[in-house]
């Protein structure tokens, strides 16, 4: 048994492992490993597509991550108000929008997204003349608006928890001790859920980051560090993806670890 | 003292849904009186007071507060303050700034050095003056209590309410915690207005009881009003201990009904306002109004056999028994106990009362 549980997960990591390893090689071959050296780290930091992926990649990641966070938090609080029968439904409906494949929300987002422009761009034409200012296409824009309605799922299942595990008195004792249903909220409600509220966005963060399905449909011309990788892949695997790779990885462990950390706190 | 009224129930119900928690309330509340609800878990005794704090509207009727009709005014607009079951304390908040949070809610805000300065008497009063940094969850249940005690009374409210303040400490804590609240009130002169299902605690601290039964009101009155003249079966039964006799009025004896209990024994009953004259009534007869003789002593009595002796200490109690009175209880002071030494299981006993020492009720 102990065997049995030791081969899968030396299945599991070694790759992972080999990718860290030979993000360090020295010599120029992806798959022969001929000494210790940070070079590629070098070079690849030196890429200005590497570049601009990851800063495509950062900027859409927190921006969608902060949108999903307000929202979902909002969504969260007012969801305790709803009870019976709606809030299994609208529970459902946020429990899907988790489990639902990346490629299914990839396609569906778009095919939304291009019928909305399809409609609204003749519109804004007529509107602003020929010169039309704004030209809604697929872009930073598409990839915010994706990952942050998908994301923010995932910080409403987590912010709820929060709120279904507070203690509601303390929310009458705020009550009781003269302060308004506006003013307990900030004082008292934000403070408890913070841990939550941090944890939802660092898990919207990495999820955001990491994401290759959603953001191959919807990107448009914009490149992502997953998009850049799949796209350098085909031309073989370089060292450089390597790096890469080990880069995400550590970002993303980073951000999750971190996460777990603010949720085991104590509510305090 | 001037009876002033500050608060007050008016034919208050509230419903849940198909549950009526609370039944027909009447009810007035004096200044600077401290007043208990008492009743078994369920009876009401919460939702009569979250009425009061505002956390409940009422479903029919009115609920005074200070001369004016607070029904629909939510609870941050009302003058009172409550100190809840399990503190309900906010842990991300250090004692002095829980203890400061309802001054702080104040509009137009107050000074902060009046604020520290109310802040610091609080706590003072509650014996916490060195805790003022001290977080939640590094102070005991006790102190956790003062400082949610402190939090409350620092608000001065026009009245202080409790729900089972007690309830999560243990047995000497919690005696020494009521002699504490006690004197509180005595020296801030606010009402206090506490929901116990303890009925030592509701006696040794209150200046009147409300007994509640399943809703409804049983009984308004002091402690000694309630355990020398309860109004019904319920309360001499909650209150104290007592033996209960059916038996059947036969005249009145002025003040007193005349009473013929099983096998002829005759009773000089108080009665109690509501009792009738005549027809069958319940007689309510406590432990110690029982005298228990030796057998052959001389003077009136009932002859019974004794089926338990329990030893108490300062009191020894009796279980006896007779072809009349299926079981009777009395309770005996150590002091007086009977000569001879005490009766032992088996042995023949007179038992006598006084007249007026038992209690004719209203059935119920
Ligand atoms: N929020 C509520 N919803 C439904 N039923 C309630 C609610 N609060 C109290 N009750 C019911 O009302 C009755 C009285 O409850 P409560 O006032 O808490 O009693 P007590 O404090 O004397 O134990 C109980 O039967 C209880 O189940
Ligand atoms: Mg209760």
């Amino acid at each position: 048994m102990r065997l049995y549980a030791l081969a899968v997960y030396l299945f599991l990591y070694i790759p992972i492992g080999v990718i860290a390893l030979f993000s360090f090689n020295a010599g120029r071959h992806a798959a022969q490993f001929s000494g210790f050296s940070l070079q590629w780290y070098g070079k690849t930091l030196a890429n200005p597509f590497v570049v601009n992926a990851v800063k495509t990649s950062f900027t859409v990641a927190v921006t969608s991550a902060l949108l999903a966070t307000l929202f979902g938090t909002l969504a969260a609080v007012a969801l305790q108000g709803v009870r019976g029968r709606l809030r299994l439904f609208y529970d459902a409906l946020v429990y899907v929008a988790v489990m639902v494949p990346g490629i299914v929300i990839g396609i569906a987002t778009l095919i939304a997204l291009v019928t909305v422009f399809d409609t609204l761009n003749p519109l804004l034409a007529t509107l602003f003349g020929p010169e039309n200012p704004i030209q809604l296409g697929l872009g930073k824009g598409s990839l915010i608006a994706a990952h942050g309605l998908f994301t923010m799922a995932l910080v409403i299942i987590i912010v709820r928890a929060r709120l279904q595990g507070m203690d509601r008195s303390l929310l009458e004792a705020s009550a009781d001790l003269g302060a308004p249903p506006m003013r307990s909220f900030v004082q008292i409600t934000l403070p408890q859920i913070a841990p939550a509220v941090l944890a939802g966005f660092l898990l919207a963060f990495t999820f955001s980051f990491d994401d290759f399905i959603i953001a191959f449909f919807v990107a448009g011309s914009e490149t992502t560090l997953p998009i850049y990788v799949f796209s350098s892949i085909r031309r073989g695997v370089t060292p450089e993806i390597n790096v890469i790779g080990t880069l995400v990885l550590a970002a993303s462990l980073l951000s999750l670890i971190t996460a777990q950390v603010v949720m085991r706190r104590r509510s305090h | 003292m001037v009876n002033q009224t500050i608060a007050e129930l008016r034919n208050v119900t509230k419903r849940f849904g198909a549950v009526t928690a609370a039944e027909g309330l009447n009810l007035a509340i004096f200044q600077g009186e401290f007043l208990s609800f008492l009743g078994p878990s369920g009876c009401g005794k919460t939702t009569a007071l979250r009425m009061l704090a505002g956390f409940e509207q009422a479903s029919e009727g009115d609920v005074l507060i200070d001369g004016t009709v607070v029904n629909g005014v939510p609870p941050h607009q009302r003058p009172v303050n409550m100190v809840f079951q399990q503190y309900a304390l906010f842990p991300h908040m250090n004692v002095a700034r829980n203890v400061a949070y309802g001054l702080n809610q104040r509009r137009p805000r107050l000074a902060r050095a009046d604020i520290a300065a109310k802040v610091a008497r609080a706590l003072d009063m509650v014996r916490l003056s060195g805790f003022t940094d001290r977080r939640i969850w590094e102070m005991s249940g006790g102190q956790q209590q003062r400082v949610a005690l402190a939090r409350a009374i620092v608000n001065e409210p026009k009245i202080l309410l409790l729900d089972e303040p007690m309830a999560a400490l243990d047995k000497k804590l919690r005696h020494d915690m009521q002699i504490e609240l006690k004197s509180l009130q005595r020296e801030l002169g606010i009402t206090f207005v506490l929901v116990t299902h303890d009925q030592e605690e509701a006696l040794s601290m209150s200046d009147r009881v409300c007994i509640m039964h399943q809703g409804r009101i049983a009984q308004i009155g002091t402690p000694e009003e309630l355990y020398d003249q309860p109004q019904n079966r319920y309360v001499a039964d909650f209150i104290g201990r007592s033996n209960f006799i059916a038996a059947r009025a036969v005249g009145r004896d002025g003040e007193r009904l005349v009473a013929e209990g099983p096998g002829g024994l005759r009773f000089v009953a108080r009665a109690a306002e509501k009792t009738a004259g005549e027809g069958t009534v319940t007689l309510s007869l406590r432990p110690e109004e029982i005298r228990v003789a030796p057998d052959g002593a001389a003077g009136e009595g009932h002859e019974m056999r004794v089926t338990h002796r329990i030893f108490l200490g300062e009191h020894v109690e009796y279980h006896l028994r007779s072809a009349a009175l299926d079981h009777l209880i009395a309770v005996v002071p150590r002091s007086t106990d009977i000569a001879g030494g005490t009766p032992g299981v088996g042995v023949a006993v007179r038992v006598s009362w006084r007249d007026g020492a038992a209690l004719a009720l209203a059935e119920d």
